[in-house]
């Protein structure tokens, strides 16, 4: 690692302001949003490092923190792509034709759901219910969603992506 | 179009600011409580609305209140379940983007009448936009003095906190969400002992979804008599149903209780009708965990009653003829829709979903969802049907909590009703739809 994991000023005041609002002592219950800051910080995935840091920080064993990470969908293991696309593919999705967006964005991507572009620019998941389904099919990106989805909207998104070079490494508490 | 309690403004996009929803009336229940109602008189009005848990289960609300351990010396807490994972539901989604401040109020109301001092919404991880907008609207309600210390001068204080989930079904099921709010991994909890004794940190805990919390405001302003009148008999009040699936006005519609089901399928102030005009072959009224009807035994009961849109009606003629009304997750299939891959896609839900912690659930989802596969995919055996329905005999009821329930129904009551189809794709080597 070449940069040292540590919070800017700025994500320690916000994670500081979070974990005063549960009792004194249940520190331990700022661990999801405090986790979502720092993937959200250091790069999209939690590494040892960082789950270590936060550990740190809430004063717990870094077991604790390594048991709740591995447990919980939106928090990823390993490196992933700057955009990462998550895609809904339960039944109302799946009704609505989730199964033909998934194909679409798998091969104009050319990766396979859970892969990442050689280039590092993208990561394509599949998840379950987004709770949008009354607009499937539905992909989550960062703090975004994207409904009504077709493959003309799908290649739009991306194109405009592919300029802008999106991130989808979104802090939770920022705009 | 019937009465509105939830809705009424909500096409309005301004909503979600505190002066557009002061200005609609907002918050005067909350005067009201505080300055001329004591905390049982709160109680009492819940009480007497009939109202019942929107989250699922369907549990009185009043009753619920009433278990809370007030004499215990340790603080009590109210944690909103914002939590919404049930396939085919995405009402509270619709009430928390647009509406924040009917739940504040829900809040503030429900704290009052418990004793509470603290509270958690507890939101689901993806809702990253809602997340910024709930933090907005506590600032506001903080701001103009409706939580925190002594609020109105009433002597009350509240503290209201938001809470990110990330990514887990099963901490929608509130004794994983309690221990989701803890820090700690989502596996749901023995009961006893009920969260109404020791919930959050071990203390007394109520735990309501957001439309029952956001439905107290107007009980308040308008007294419980007057929500009782609401709806038909044991269902009182309205719903928010969430439509999806084949049909041609998805979206989420609030219909008084007791509403007919086939005038909301086919009328087009509702579901519109079958969008791509093939006809109904199924429905899933209440989210993806209660038993799947065909088209014939949702719009009628067994006796050839009209089914309606309440608990009651629903569950007309038990598991074996009816299903539920759940969290109103009404997901509409037309004949195009293969059932076996249709539960094949819930049953890997189920297996993903699983905690692991009981064996039934953890083994038996992963079991059922490779038979699906195979009877999908032509690999499948006649035996395999009743080897199903054995498994999900022996899920259900034997698990810790109800997720195993909500994995076996569907299964189950698939087989049931198109007992025919899982045949037809076993004798046919696979499945035929497009
Ligand atoms: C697996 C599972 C998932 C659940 N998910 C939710 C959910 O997302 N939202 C919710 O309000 N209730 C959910 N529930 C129901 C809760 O356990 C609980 O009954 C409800 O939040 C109580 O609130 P109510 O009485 O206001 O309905 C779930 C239950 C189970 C077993
Ligand atoms: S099934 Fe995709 S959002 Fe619900």
């Amino acid at each position: 690692m070449d940069n040292e994991i540590k919070f800017s000023a700025e994500s320690l005041e916000l994670v500081n302001r979070i974990i005063a609002r549960y009792p004194e002592g249940k520190q331990k219950s700022a661990l999801l949003p405090v986790l979502h800051i720092a993937q959200a910080e250091f790069g999209g995935w939690l590494s040892t490092e960082t789950m270590n840091y936060v550990a740190g920080l809430l004063k717990l064993e870094p077991i604790e923190v390594y048991e709740v990470a591995t447990f919980y969908n939106m928090f990823n293991l390993a490196p992933v792509g700057q955009c990462v696309i998550e895609v809904c593919q339960t039944g109302p999705c799946m009704l609505n034709g989730a199964g033909e967006i998934i194909q679409h964005i798998s091969k104009r991507l050319d990766i396979k759901p859970g892969e990442t572009t050689p280039d590092g620019k993208f990561t394509l998941k599949t998840v379950e219910c987004l709770a949008a389904c009354g607009s499937a099919p539905v992909m989550r990106v960062g703090n975004r969603y994207h409904e009504n989805l077709s493959t003309e909207k799908v290649d739009s998104l991306i194109e405009e992506w592919c300029k802008c070079g999106k991130s989808s490494h979104d802090n939770p508490y920022n705009e | 179009m019937g009465i509105k309690i939830l809705t009424e403004h909500i096409d309005n996009p301004e909503l979600k600011k505190f002066e557009v929803y002061r200005k609609t009336g907002g918050y005067t229940a909350v005067e009201k409580a505080l300055k001329t109602m004591s905390p049982d008189g709160v109680m009492e009005e819940v009480k007497k609305s009939g109202l019942r848990g929107r989250g699922g289960a369907g549990f009185p609300t009043g009753m619920k209140w009433s278990f809370l351990d007030r004499k215990s010396e340790k603080p009590h807490y109210l944690v909103c379940n914002a939590d919404e994972g049930e396939p085919g539901t995405f009402k509270d989604r619709y009430l928390l983007e647009r509406n924040p401040h009917a739940l504040i109020e829900g809040i503030i109301l429900s704290g009052y009448a418990l004793g509470v001092e603290d509270a958690y919404i507890y939101l689901r991880g993806e809702f990253f936009y809602i997340l910024q907008i709930l933090e907005k609207a506590i600032a506001e309600a903080y701001e103009k003095g409706f939580l925190g210390k002594n609020i109105l001068g009433s002597g009350y204080s509240l503290n209201l906190y938001c809470h990110p989930g990330a990514g887990a079904y099963i901490c929608g099921e509130e004794t994983a969400l309690l221990e989701s709010l803890e820090g700690k991994r989502g596996n749901p909890r023995l009961k006893p002992p009920f969260p109404a004794v020791s919930g959050l940190y071990n203390c007394p805990t109520v735990i309501n979804n957001v439309e029952t919390l956001a439905t107290i405001p107007w009980i308040v302003n308008h007294g419980g008599d007057q929500y009782a009148q609401i709806g038909v008999g044991r269902s009182t009040g309205t719903k928010l149903i969430s439509a999806s699936g084949h049909i041609k006005n998805p979206g989420v519609y609030e219909l008084e209780m007791g509403f007919p089901v086939e005038e909301f399928i086919y009328s087009d102030q509702y579901c519109g009708g079958m969008k791509n005009g093939k006809p109904l072959k199924a429905v899933v009224a209440g989210g993806s965990s209660v038993p799947i009807l065909p088209a014939g035994l949702i719009l009628k009961t067994a006796n050839g009653e009209p089914r309606n849109i309440s608990y009651e009606s629903l569950a007309e003629g038990g598991f074996e003829t009816g299903t539920m009304l759940g969290s109103g997750g009404f997901i509409v299939m037309d004949e195009s829709t293969c059932i076996v891959r249709n539960l094949y896609n819930f049953t890997r839900f189920y297996r993903h979903e699983s905690c692991g912690q009981c064996s039934p659930c953890r083994e038996g989802t992963s079991w059922m969802e490779k038979i699906l596969y195979r009877i999908e995919n032509g690999e499948g055996r006649m035996h395999d049907i009743d080897l199903l329905v054995d498994i999900s005999n022996n899920i259900e009821g034997k698990t810790i909590c109800p997720l195993g329930d909500a994995a076996a129904w569907p299964v189950a009551s698939a087989i049931r009703h198109f007992r025919d189809e899982f045949v037809e794709h076993v004798n046919r080597k696979g499945c035929w739809f497009d």
